[in-house]
């Protein structure tokens, strides 16, 4: 497979579809994190806060009570809910964190839908003495208000964003207008593989530590790949990360679950890939949530990360190029899977992940026994305890 | 390329300095905004600025935000949008389109440009456009006889001044702060350098905007640029319901 992007896209999707204010940051961070990747020391540092600071590597967990429900197949649980901060967003957190020190930078900022990405954001800023602003939409400080308390703890300042609709969406357009005012001083940390060239690359570079870890420990168990991966997709973060490594093993089926909301025919659902069509946001061209217009429509998810309109331009280009089969699935069925982890295994995943905890489960049946399942549990769950009590 | 030479020719300072006005299409409502955008075209303004309204902009502040926002609850449309340029260009004064590439993505970009030719709009402004991404969308503009105003910034690099130049017509558009659209009460240090330095790379008329909102910045705008745009103070005139032309009216006279 060609590596991509190539010159800022995955096939037609990509881009840089930013003011020009911009133009030249984006620049310097594209110089500098290429610079970053093959820099020895820089690797050195990275695996140094990987192993101590987020506590990698993750383990693989034979998830032996929740194979017996489904029929059977062997189903394994990437554990990245046992990052430090609970999600595997500090991956990429850390990494650019690192990125901003190297340019000189002494502010950052970021979006945040659950939560788990601010959390991430202000942690690093503590860790390394950087000056933090986290953008929030109102609608999800509410149903995370945890993740608002824990970030207002490490000294990040939350800005609440009341305009639009109020969640993720909104938050990311406000952190790019604080980028463009503050842009000389402050390094943006998206917290997904969107936006514009290069972070859609750069985050998937930080977060591909998942997939590459899972591979090797899978084959340590009997010499074999899984028959499928799966993970959930917002952004598509996590699942960029999970994926990436098993790209070229061509048995292996690798699976997107996206949120379905109310339904995708409701039209209260947060499904680019499934329901949307290509256009513009945030910086690059991917498929979206739109209508007729070119404006970008209200989405619905219990999981305040997976709802978003957008996705990862990479994801866009997998999925034109069937390498991932994306489905969705809804509000009704993530939080039974949500239950019944917890239930059965003792592990409280959170909602954007539990989405591709019912897909495993539907995909076991369908095996029978001697499937092979990977899923990516890319975060906990203690987060979503009062969306799930409400339900 | 008639129309095309048009805004180049109206937009060239002769001493004073030119004002381009802004509104966005839609706001307050339908049949209010084509009111203003007729008062505003026989007001003494040398062109107009007509936002069509994109529910994530990202280049603009809350008033104009606001504006859209407004616009887009009223059922505005790019259809509607054409409509409106083409009434108000029937008063002589050249038209400026700007939105998002979206919309116009949506929109079928050969169909938006040869729509917004038909409307007798002279150019196009795309903030979230730079030129690495402008082809083929830009061209399609150009084949329509539609000038291509591209931004310069204060961020902006030499080399890429000097490409943004070459591929605008019409005018090219300075932002002069770094920042989001928005009244501002001081201008910008450094800006009577960037708008040099702009000049130096081009033979098109030069526009500033970006946080211009009063006669001073008029004042001091003379002899560093060709025109100004002026947005936000304005939409935010037609927000509060009242006619933004005693504004604008003050302002030409801090442009003579």
């Amino acid at each position: 497979m060609i590596k991509h992007p190539v010159r800022g896209r995955f096939g037609l999707y990509g881009g840089q579809y930013v003011p020009e204010t911009l133009m030249g940051a984006l620049e310097e961070l594209e110089g500098v994190w290429h610079e970053a990747k093959a820099d020895a020391q820089f690797q050195l540092e990275l695996a140094g806060h990987r192993h101590a600071f987020i506590g990698r590597p993750t383990p693989l967990y034979a998830a032996s009570r929740l194979s017996a429900h489904f029929g059977g197949a062997h189903i394994h649980l990437k554990r990245e809910d046992l990052c430090h901060t609970g999600a595997h967003k500090l991956n990429n957190a850390v990494g650019q964190a690192l990125l901003a020190l190297r340019m000189g930078k002494k502010r950052v900022i970021a979006e945040t839908g659950a939560g788990q990405h601010g959390v991430a954001v202000a942690t690093v800023a503590a860790r390394f003495g950087l000056e933090c602003t986290v953008y929030m939409g109102t609608e999800d400080m509410r149903r995370q208000s945890m993740n608002v308390r824990r970030m207002k703890l490490l000294e990040a300042e939350v800005k609440e964003v009341a305009s639009g609709t109020k969640t993720l969406k909104d938050a990311t357009s406000e952190a790019i207008r604080d980028w463009v005012t503050n842009v000389r001083t402050t390094h943006y940390i998206i917290g997904s593989v969107v936006g514009p060239h290069p972070y859609p690359e750069m985050v998937r570079d930080l977060q591909r530590v998942i997939g590459d870890e899972a591979r090797e420990q899978y084959l340590s168990v009997d010499g074999k790949l899984p028959d499928v991966v799966v993970a959930c997709v917002g952004g598509g973060s996590n699942a960029i990360g999970i994926f990436t490594a098993f790209l070229d093993d061509k048995d292996v089926l690798l699976v997107g679950v996206e949120a379905a909301g109310s339904g995708i025919r409701t039209g209260k659902h947060a499904a680019s890939l499934v329901g949307g069509r290509p256009g513009v946001l945030h910086g690059a061209f991917s498929y979206l949530l739109q209508d007729g217009e070119g404006q970008v429509l209200p989405t619905h998810s219990i999981s305040a990360g997976l709802d978003y309109p957008g996705v990862g331009p990479e994801h866009s280009f997998l999925r034109d190029a069937e390498r991932v089969d994306y489905i969705a699935v809804g509000d009704k069925d993530a939080v039974a899977a949500f239950k019944l982890c917890t239930k059965l295994e003792g592990i409280m995943p959170a909602l954007e992940p539990a989405h591709a905890l019912h897909q495993a489960g539907v995909i076991a049946r369908e095996l029978g026994p001697g499937g092979r399942i990977l899923v990516c549990l890319s975060g906990r769950g203690d987060k979503d305890m009062d969306s799930v009590e409400g339900v | 390329m008639s129309e095309a030479s048009k805004l180049d020719r109206v937009l060239r300072a002769d001493g004073d300095l030119k004002l381009v006005a802004y509104m966005m299409a839609g706001h307050p409502n339908k049949k209010r905004s084509l009111e203003v955008g007729k008062k505003l075209a026989t007001s003494g303004v040398a062109a107009l600025e007509i936002g069509i309204p994109f529910s994530d902009p990202l280049a603009d502040g809350p008033v104009i935000q606001h504006a859209g926002q407004t616009a887009l609850e009223h059922g505005m449309t790019v259809g509607a949008c054409f409509e409106l340029a083409a009434a108000v260009a029937e008063e002589g004064i050249p038209i400026v389109l700007m939105t998002y590439i979206n919309p116009i993505l949506a929109h079928d970009p050969r169909r938006f440009a040869a729509e917004a030719a038909q409307a007798g709009v002279a150019g196009i402004i795309v903030p979230d456009l730079p030129v690495e991404e402008s082809e083929p969308v830009a061209g399609w503009l150009r084949a329509a006889s539609l000038d291509t105003i591209f931004m310069v910034a204060p961020t902006t690099s030499p080399n890429r001044m000097e490409s943004i130049c070459e591929h605008s017509s019409g005018f090219v558009y300075c932002v002069t702060v770094t920042g989001i659209t928005g009244a501002r009460s001081d201008l910008p240090g450094g800006m009577k350098e960037l708008l040099g330095e702009v000049k130096k790379h081009t033979k098109l008329p030069v526009a500033a905007g970006f946080g211009i909102s009063r006669p001073e910045h008029m004042k001091a705008l003379r002899g560093s640029a060709d025109a100004a745009v002026v947005g936000s103070a304005i939409v935010a005139e037609i927000d509060k319901g009242n006619d933004p032309v005693p504004l604008v009216k003050g302002l030409l006279k801090a442009c003579r």
